[in-house]
């Protein structure tokens, strides 16, 4: 399939949350390593939502800020890290990425790509892992630490790994549906390319014990908050996902759930 | 001393959840809760009212406070929340233009 992709128009198109976006360079090597990257995740036929070229350019430091910036001006938006500089139209659709030949940068704007559209159709990428388990998608949040990782690493094996880094969920009506990612953390495992209706958020917690209780829908709005990535500075976008993050837990049920870091945490959940 | 007036900022999301009323600065994304008092305070900020009309009709009716202690408490409190972009505070009647349509992002 890689050399089918590369071939015919030097693009790939990585579908990630049912939003195709194309990846185009005349680099062969960097989009086989995109193709490797995002494998589970391309999508030769389908019409991209979103176009990128991507300018490769020595390594070095191409913009001057240090943490990630991203802004709208005069009509488009601008994404500057030290690595990395990324601008596109919303109405033509249309951008380019500078960058060199690493997949940590594109892998970042790709990311920010997809918060700020998720934030005007009511969805979120959160900072969390999530799995599948009995056609039932679960979410599991927390600071760093709180076990995201060894959560998604104790998932049995009928359970199906969304992501164990960045979890992408979009609104269906009045709940929730969560996506497979391939934005990956500590197990370096992509998730599958697969998705499922949110049936619970849990805000985790190691303990010495299996516990689980409901939370109240204000404090699982600030966690959530606490979780959500979103890095632009623009008051309306920010305003949108703030609704969004209360709408959730309005709509789905959240949980306290503190964990002894053994398997027989995963008999509580689905 | 002359009247104070405040007014909610435009650069802020809001929701009352479970009796707390969630505020989110729209600048930095920074989060706020208000107790109830806080949260009356919130609501009747219609860039109108003077501050000690809202504690002296609302806050101490409803929360049976001493009103020179509860109006101090006030000021401290709106100056908090002006000072982080959340309140606009002013000794005058404060009004906002309608907001313009922002174009698509």
């Amino acid at each position: 399939m890689g050399e089918l992709a590369t071939a015919a128009g030097q693009e790939v198109i990585i579908e990630i949350g049912r939003m195709p976006v194309q990846v185009r360079s005349e680099s062969p090597e960097f989009l086989r390593m995109l193709e490797g990257r995002y494998s589970g995740f391309l999508s030769p036929g389908a019409r991209p939502v979103f176009e990128f070229d991507v300018e490769l350019v020595a390594p070095g430091r191409i913009t001057e800020e240090d943490d990630v910036a991203v802004r709208f001006e005069s009509g488009r938006w601008l994404i500057k890290r030290g690595d990395l500089f990324a601008e596109w139209e919303p109405m033509s659709r249309r951008g380019r990425i500078v960058q060199s030949p690493n997949p940590y940068s594109i892998d970042t704007a790709l990311r920010i790509i997809h918060s700020l559209i998720l934030a005007r159709e009511g969805g979120l990428l959160v900072h969390a892992a999530s799995a599948v388990r009995n056609c039932k998608a679960f979410l599991f949040a927390g600071i760093s630490g709180a076990g995201k990782t060894t959560i998604a690493r104790l998932a049995p094996a009928d359970a199906t790994l969304l992501s164990d880094e960045i979890s992408y969920l979009r609104r269906n009506g009045r709940g929730y549906v969560a996506y497979g990612t391939p934005f990956a953390g500590e197990l370096a495992k992509v998730g599958e390319n697969v998705q499922a209706p949110l049936a619970a958020l849990y805000l985790l917690q190691k303990g010495p014990e299996n516990t689980m209780e409901p939370i109240r829908a204000s404090e699982a709005a600030r966690m959530l908050l606490e979780n959500v990535l979103f890095f632009a500075q623009d008051t309306e976008l920010v305003g949108l996902v703030f609704e969004s993050a209360c709408e959730l837990v309005r709509h789905v049920p959240v949980y306290r759930l503190t964990f002894f870091p053994d398997q027989r945490v995963w008999e509580m959940i689905a | 001393m002359s009247p104070l007036y405040i007014a909610r900022s435009t650069a802020v999301a809001a929701r009352s959840m479970d009796g707390e009323m969630m505020i989110m600065s729209a600048k930095d994304s920074t989060l706020f809760t208000l107790n109830p008092v806080g949260t009356v305070i919130w609501q009747s900020a219609d860039g109108k009212t003077p501050l000690a009309e809202i504690v002296e009709r609302k806050i101490c009716a409803e929360f049976e406070v001493d009103s020179v202690e509860a109006l101090k408490d006030a000021e401290s409190f709106v100056n908090n929340l002006a000072s982080h972009g959340i309140l606009v505070v002013s000794d005058e009647p404060i009004s906002f233009p309608k907001r313009a349509q922002g174009a698509e992002r």
